[in-house]
């Protein structure tokens, strides 16, 4: 059902945890739908410093967060914005097809935080242009993503 | 690594008595119970010796058994058999909420067809009310359909008292008694049972063989057309080598009932009280007393089944969830919405089912590993720091 990779991002997460502090803090997901995500950011100098997460949901939105924090950290926010679910799904071997939401849900949980920073900041990104956290998408509708 | 089988609700391991009774029926024993030599007579006897075992157990005669090829078709057979057989009656059809797909997706194939199906609420514990049944009850109902015992939260209907209202109405009434053949004793006649489907993979028998009880003189058609088999009313060859494992497994399950039904509760009292205690913000669903011995089902708050189910198998610990990530849906349960469960708690569901092979150790080594479990995935959830009051 899973790869090695998934299993193995949803048994060892990486970066799970909270950022005191953070620069930036994102959440998305339903709780209705069964998961919810969080990031939290650390930015300096531009760079993705530090980045961990919290989520509630199946083992493969865990490891979808857990590689999602993997393939953001170090990067620039202008480079993070371009890291795509499907980048996070390539990186994890792939996900089963009912699974792909939960890719969906760690980029938008990225960008949320993102956004959060941009605020706080007082910073502008073209990559976050007509983002909406607040914009309750079902990111379940997202499943046909070819893969 | 320890490995702990609590899914007996979703199969049993086949016993070695009854792998040992099937083993012949495959070689030496293989004959078609259909044929006239003594290959075919030999097998024919048996065959007839099965369906004897199997009626035993239910207080009931051998020609009121009818081999299928499991649940599922006893209760596609049940409903659809009786509903097209007395459309002259009516074409009603009334069961409840929370059945199993094999009864609520014929249901919804009857209803295609133009029946008119009620399908009747439950209380929190799972319990359907006698008083909707019989308000529900039209002069063109046919048929009652109420499952005996519920395959996820174990709650046991009060099937005599169901029976009853149907009959006083002139209502037949069939229950899907899959989980609970060969944990309570079932005396079809005194409980008025019209017709009841059972599986034999429950019962320590192997797959793709079950039965449907027919009580004499009721009108029903045919799910299976073809030869003469099953006195014409359920055609294809005898599935002769599940059909001995399945009554073997029947006999050994009422031999040793008894013993059975209070190891499973004694066994199920520990790993709920264990559960309980050890670990905050649980609930446990279904109805305290009048439930399957064996059956667990619990609600961890915070957390995601299938994740759960996840790491308790790299414990080596097998058990199964409503989730809707384990539902293959985007939605939970059926059963634990029914008996009003909110969306995110029935997501962190968790059934553990006991059987003859469980340890009193199983079930503590579980509840040792669920704590860890349910701890560890919890520290991962955003939804808990709320309650813990950490909220950043």
């Amino acid at each position: 059902m899973y790869t090695e990779t998934v299993m193995d991002h949803f048994m060892n997460p990486r970066n799970v945890g909270e950022i005191d502090h953070a620069d930036g803090i994102g959440e998305v997901g339903n709780i209705k739908c069964g998961d919810i995500m969080r990031i939290y950011i650390k930015v300096e100098n531009e760079i993705i410093d530090d980045i961990k997460f919290k989520t509630f949901g199946c083992g493969s939105a865990i490891a979808a967060s857990s590689m999602a924090t993997v393939l953001i950290k170090g990067l620039t926010v202008e480079a993070a914005l371009k890291v795509t679910n499907k980048q996070v799904i390539e990186a994890l071997g792939g996900l089963p097809a009912v699974k792909i939401h939960c890719s969906v849900l760690a980029e938008q949980a990225l960008k949320a935080a993102i956004y959060d920073y941009a605020k706080k900041a007082g910073k502008t990104y073209a990559g976050l242009e007509g983002f909406d956290p607040t914009d309750d998408h079902d990111h379940h509708d997202v499943v046909d993503i070819e893969f | 690594m320890r490995k702990i089988y609590l899914d007996y609700s979703a199969t049993t391991p086949v016993k070695d008595e009854v792998l040992q009774e099937m083993l012949p029926y495959f070689t030496e024993k293989f004959g078609n119970p259909s044929s006239i030599h003594g290959f075919g007579q030999d097998a024919k006897k048996s065959l007839e010796q099965a369906r004897a075992t199997i009626a035993a157990t239910m207080h009931t005669t051998p020609e009121t058994i009818y081999f299928t090829a499991g649940g599922s078709e006893s209760d596609n057979w049940a409903l659809k058999g009786v509903m097209h057989a007395n459309k002259a009656k009516g074409n009603h059809l009334i069961t409840c909420s929370i059945e199993h797909h094999a009864i609520l997706h014929t249901g919804a194939a009857l209803e295609k067809e133009g029946y008119e199906v009620t399908y009747l609420e439950v209380d929190e514990m799972g319990l359907i009310s006698l008083e909707a049944l019989e308000a529900a009850i039209r002069p063109t109902t046919v048929l009652v359909s109420i499952m005996f015992i519920n395959n996820e939260i174990g709650t046991m209907q009060s099937i005599a008292k169901i029976a009853e209202i149907a009959h006083k109405h002139n209502v037949l009434f069939h229950t899907d008694a899959v989980q609970a053949y060969g944990n309570i004793d079932i005396d079809v006649n005194r409980l008025g049972i019209d017709l009841m489907s059972v599986s034999s993979h429950k019962i320590y028998g192997p797959k793709g063989v079950g039965a449907l009880y027919i009580k004499k003189g009721i009108r029903i058609e045919n799910l299976i057309e073809g030869g003469a088999q099953e006195k014409k009313r359920r055609a294809g060859t005898e599935n002769l080598p599940g059909i001995m494992g399945f009554a073997k497994a029947a006999e050994l399950a009422y031999a040793g009932l008894e013993a059975h039904v209070e190891k499973l509760t004694t066994l199920r009292e520990r790993l709920v009280k264990g559960i309980l205690e050890t670990i905050d913000y649980v609930k446990y669903n279904g109805h305290p007393t009048q439930r399957h011995p064996g059956n667990v089902n619990v609600c961890f708050e915070f957390i995601e089944g299938e994740a759960l189910l996840l790491s308790l198998n790299a414990k080596g610990i097998a058990g199964s969830s409503g989730s809707a990530c384990t539902s293959g849906s985007l939605d939970p349960s059926h059963v634990l919405l029914a008996i009003g469960l909110p969306h995110e708690i029935a997501h962190g569901s968790l059934r553990l089912t006991i059987g003859d092979f469980t340890t009193e150790e199983d079930v503590d080594y579980t509840i040792i590993a669920l704590k860890e479990v349910v701890e560890k995935l919890r520290e991962w959830s955003p939804l808990y720091d709320r309650v813990r009051g950490g909220q950043k």
